[in-house]
């Protein structure tokens, strides 16, 4: 007796929750909105056998519980009734799946005049890539994945020469213009999330997917990832902007191209060691982008699979053994190329050692020191502070250029 | 036909260790695979606790972190699919049911029988032993998804994710040991008028379940070899061209997705590997302590097969939004949507069986209600998910979990609880005590509705799943965090109470009432034993004849509200066609 009052009272409650419950979709971005009624209609059929089923138990149990001198009835079966209750499950089905169905294809449609631009993942961060004016992605390939090339792009490719690169989580899309996505990974799964626009797919290395969609509405959403692609999976996050047609347009023309950025990277290498530190901090910063140091490294404060590099430079960190240590270059190298020998208490030991040369690592070490107002800016110290204080710190023993193991 | 090899509980093993160690009777292996399966399962309870902690009290765990995250869900859910659920129903309940319901001696092959136990014990100690090496067994997620699995950037992937696949090949190799003899043991030892179609429903969903392990736990074999020499011999069977962590790694050409095939032409099987013995098991409780019949027993045979069936070609459905050609989603959500219907008449026929019924609302008896609204949760859910458009926005998100943790979680489990509170009789010659039995019911039926209904409802908003925290999450609500602290402590409550279980099972075998040979007034041949517990060889001198079906409950013209498979008179007219 006491079931069926409880499956009464959960089936009022349920009702409840579902009317009053403040946790529903976010307020749909994309032309997915269509996606939200086959939800809802999925809810009504479902809710309806919800209800039905739990309810005729608890009357079966009020009804039929045991009494002494009461016999159950014996019927083994009943054919009609049975073929009665598949013919309405069979039409709630189909109440279900033909509209389903109908989305569906549309999602799998991709409208002719929709844009193409490219998402990369990587552990744990976003690039993106738009084609120049030529309309078209040059073909890419992980094989050719480089610091100076870190999307992979086929130099040789002539339609990759104008694309315009966004080595950053910060995407930026024009509202009402339906775009298609190609998606490729360069280590694992990913999934590209935008909570708002609905639609989602998973990023593969060795290929590329895709799905498509129209922002109908301004504003800046997350981007997630949403399947499970390491340590760092909770934390791989970023933006998109929906803006008008002429800021997308504006934000679009200031990237810089590949054919371009791969022109700066050449000059940096050869003139990075008499560089000034605005063009060392920049460095840096792409190298920061390109190596994948902010999937883990965040440059806000955000506690993420490591340390964040606000304010890092010139604080005090509390090491796994205890011991109390400031943060200065020789510390940040020897944990760039060793990094579970010294390692901040609160972090697990899960970073790669790197190898970069000592020009890629005074401009890692100059674009952290940037980022930190514990000490005083790079411009006020140049980098022969770099240089190191005791004759056995790590990189004094390697000429400029080498390579670190 | 086992009549040959052994008649008589005299002829039994004597010394202990014959009889209780390298038992190769049917009844004591079950035994050992089910308290081993119940015991590894407490360890998944423990870990699904510690990152319920995390995720309601962020940082209230100080050894907490990303990494312990990840091994703690990975391990949870790998040994309660596998370890747990699939040793216990199959290892354990076929083992212990099979015979005995069928009217045999034993296993047709018992040192077969013994020898996958063992393996399977030696299967669990490999995957246990991966916390205790270094790095910590793996945290790639229970899918063990490559590439990540076998990369740096996931805990565990030097030795963590190696003992995983070696455990889960000794686990399949264990599994095949056993399935073979339960469907042989099926097929060859049923006694003298023990037809198919007289078979309770709980041998008919451990017999299909079981041809369905057969089939499909090849494919997590292959995937698992293969992956095995992506890792140690480099090949490239999933592996394309890989930039990890800055590094260009040698491998290329190899597919990601072909494996999230192989895993999953296992994995969906493997649901109703798990949800068959369930299903089998629910109908014969809510007919016994309902007193009548089951409703529509053919058509629930038939809803077997062709669930079993079905089950092998909707496996896509876990992939809509993994990246393959999307147009075989219209395939797979008809498909899956298809699959619904046999299910949903295996729920008609249970609330049918409950009308104009005799319901003696006993404890095993409110399990197996609780299973039916539990399960019509779970897939009504799976509902929406099978519909490829439904999903996508839910996919990877608090839904899913939700969704297959009231499904193949509870709904499973209520049915193990129901089940042992049922034959705990039978296997100890003790029944449970009754009010803690009441107690652990309510806690568990009431605790699962309020961790799983509420967190649907943070999957609708978009919160994605094996997420370590949600730190400053815009779109996230604060409130979504009071609901995540209401479902950590409701899950504590649900955990702590499962020790009164514990506690009742060992306190009865002690102190509990001794029972008669057929407390519940059951027909099945199991509760017509000439001992309880059975002694070794089941039967006496004379095995049982079979008369009937499972299923004369309150026959009119009976002045008893059972009639036993073993009785001649009267013959029921369901009795006559099954004989046909």
């Amino acid at each position: 007796m006491a079931l069926a009052i409880a499956l009464i009272l959960l089936v009022i409650a349920s009702v409840l929750f579902q009317i009053y419950s403040p946790w529903w979709f976010t307020p749909v971005a994309s032309n997915w909105g269509n996606i939200d009624d086959t939800f809802i209609i999925t809810g009504l059929v479902t809710g309806i056998f919800f209800i039905g089923i739990n309810l005729f138990i608890a009357y079966a149990i009020i009804r039929f519980r045991h009494k002494p001198g009461h016999k159950a009835d014996y019927q083994p079966e009943n054919k009609k009734l049975e073929w009665t209750l598949i013919g309405l499950t069979s039409v709630g089905i189909i109440a279900m799946l033909a509209p389903g169905l109908l989305v569906y294809s549309e999602f799998v449609s991709v409208p002719e005049d929709a844009e193409t631009f490219e998402v990369v993942g990587q552990q744990w961060q976003w690039s993106f890539r738009f084609p120049g004016d030529d309309g078209q992605l040059g073909s890419s390939d992980a094989r050719l994945i480089s610091p100076d090339n870190p999307l992979g792009v086929n130099p040789d490719d002539p339609r990759g020469q104008d694309d315009r690169l966004v080595l950053s989580n910060e995407l930026h899309l024009a509202i009402d213009q339906p775009v298609k996505a190609l998606m490729r990974s360069k280590d694992v799964l990913h999934n590209f999330y935008v909570p708002q626009f609905r639609v989602k797919m998973d990023m593969v290395p060795g290929q590329v997917s895709y799905i498509w969609f129209t922002p109908i509405r301004t504003g800046r959403f997350e981007i997630l990832c949403a399947e499970l692609c390491g340590l760092g999976h909770y934390n791989m996050r970023g933006h998109v902007s929906v803006e008008s047609a002429k800021q997308y347009q504006a934000w679009l023309t200031a990237l810089p191209t590949f054919a371009q950025l791969q022109q700066r990277n050449q000059q940096q290498t050869q003139t990075l060691s008499d560089a000034t530190p605005e063009t060392l901090i920049s460095a840096g910063a792409q190298l920061a982008q390109a190596q994948g140091c902010l999937g883990c490294h965040s440059i806000d404060g955000n506690k993420g699979v490591g340390p964040s590099w606000l304010n890092l430079y010139g604080s005090q960190e509390t090491l796994i053994d205890g011991q109390q240590i400031r943060v200065d270059a020789d510390y940040l190298i020897e944990s760039i190329l060793n990094p579970a020998e010294q390692l901040v208490r609160g972090y697990s030991p899960s970073m790669p050692p790197y190898r970069f040369n000592s020009a890629q690592l005074q401009a890692l070490v100059a674009y952290m020191q940037s980022l930190s107002t514990l000490k005083p800016p790079l411009s006020t110290s140049p980098p022969e502070a770099l240089e190191p204080t005791t004759s056995d710190s790590a990189h004094t023993k390697i000429d400029k250029g080498a390579t670190y193991e | 036909m086992s009549d040959s090899i052994i008649s008589g509980a005299e002829h039994g093993p004597q010394s202990f260790w014959t009889r209780y160690v390298w038992s190769q009777d049917h009844k004591v292996i079950a035994i050992q695979y089910s308290i081993t399966a119940i015991f590894v399962g407490l360890i998944a309870l423990v870990l699904s606790l510690l990152m319920r902690m995390q995720l309601g009290f962020p940082g209230s765990l100080e050894f907490m972190d990303a990494a312990a995250y990840y091994q703690a869900m990975t391990m949870h859910g790998m040994i309660m699919v596998i370890y747990l659920l699939t040793a216990l129903f199959l290892g354990g309940f076929g083992n212990y049911l099979i015979p005995l319901m069928i009217g045999a001696r034993d296993m047709v092959f018992p040192y077969l029988n013994m020898l996958s136990y063992w393996t399977y014990l030696l299967a669990v100690i490999v995957l246990l032993s991966s916390f205790f090496v270094p790095g910590g067994p793996t945290g790639a997620g229970w899918t063990l998804y490559p590439p990540q699995a076998i990369l740096p950037g996931t805990p565990g992937t030097d030795w963590g994710i190696v003992l995983m696949l070696v455990s889960l090949v000794i686990f399949i190799v264990a599994t095949t040991m056993g399935g073979l003899n339960y469907v042989t043991t099926i097929l060859q030892a049923r006694t003298k008028g023990m037809t198919l179609m007289r078979m309770p429903l709980t041998v008919w969903g451990i017999f299909i379940a079981t041809i369905m392990a057969l089939l499909a736990f090849p494919a997590l074999f292959v995937s698992g070899v293969m992956m095995l020499c992506d890792k140690l011999l480099h090949t490239s069977f999933f592996m394309p061209s890989i930039v990890s962590m800055g590094e260009s790694l040698g491998y290329q050409g190899g597919s990601p997705v072909l494996f999230q095939h192989l895993f999953w032409f296992f994995g969906h099987p493997e649901v109703y590997i798990v949800a068959l013995p369930a299903f089998g098991i629910v109908s014969d409780l809510l007919s016994v302590h309902a007193r009548k019949n089951i409703f529509g027993f053919r058509m629930m045979v038939w809803a077997l097969v062709s669930i079993g069936v079905l089950s092998f070609v909707v496996w896509a459905h876990h992939m809509y939004v993994s990246g393959m050609n999307p147009y075989f989603g219209f395939f797979f959500a008809i498909t899956t949507l298809v699959i619904a219907a046999p299910t949903a008449i295996k729920v008609y026929n249970w609330v049918l069986t409950l009308w104009r019924g005799d319901i003696h609302l006993r404890v095993p008896m409110l399990f197996a209600i609780g299973f039916i609204s539990t399960f019509v949760i779970g897939g009504l859910t799976g509902l929406f998910l099978g519909n490829v458009i439904v999903d996508i926005p839910l996919s990877d998100t608090y839904f899913v979990v939700a969704h297959f943790h009231m499904v193949m979680g509870v709904s499973p489990i209520m049915v193990i609880f129901a089940a042992i509170y049922h034959w705990y009789p039978k296997v100890t010659g003790r029944m449970l005590h009754d009010g803690l039995g009441k107690i652990h019911f309510w806690v568990t039926f009431l605790g699962t509705y309020a961790i799983y209904f509420p967190m649907h409802y943070l999957g609708i908003l978009g919160m994605p799943r094996r997420y370590f925290a949600y730190p400053n999450y815009e779109f996230i609500p604060a409130s979504a965090q009071d609901l995540n602290a209401f479902i950590t402590v409701a899950a504590l409550v649900v955990g702590a109470f499962q020790l009164l279980f514990i506690f009742n099972l060992i306190y009865s075998y002690w102190r509990g009432q001794p029972a008669p040979s057929n407390p519940w007034g059951a027909t099945s041949l199991e509760w017509q034993t000439p001992q309880t517990p059975p002694a070794h060889g089941n039967w006496g001198e004379q095995l049982p004849q079979v008369y009937r079906w499972a299923y004369d409950y309150s026959l009119p013209g009976v002045e008893q509200d059972f009639v036993p498979q073993t009785t001649e008179q009267p013959i029921s007219d369901q009795a006559r066609e099954g004989h046909k």
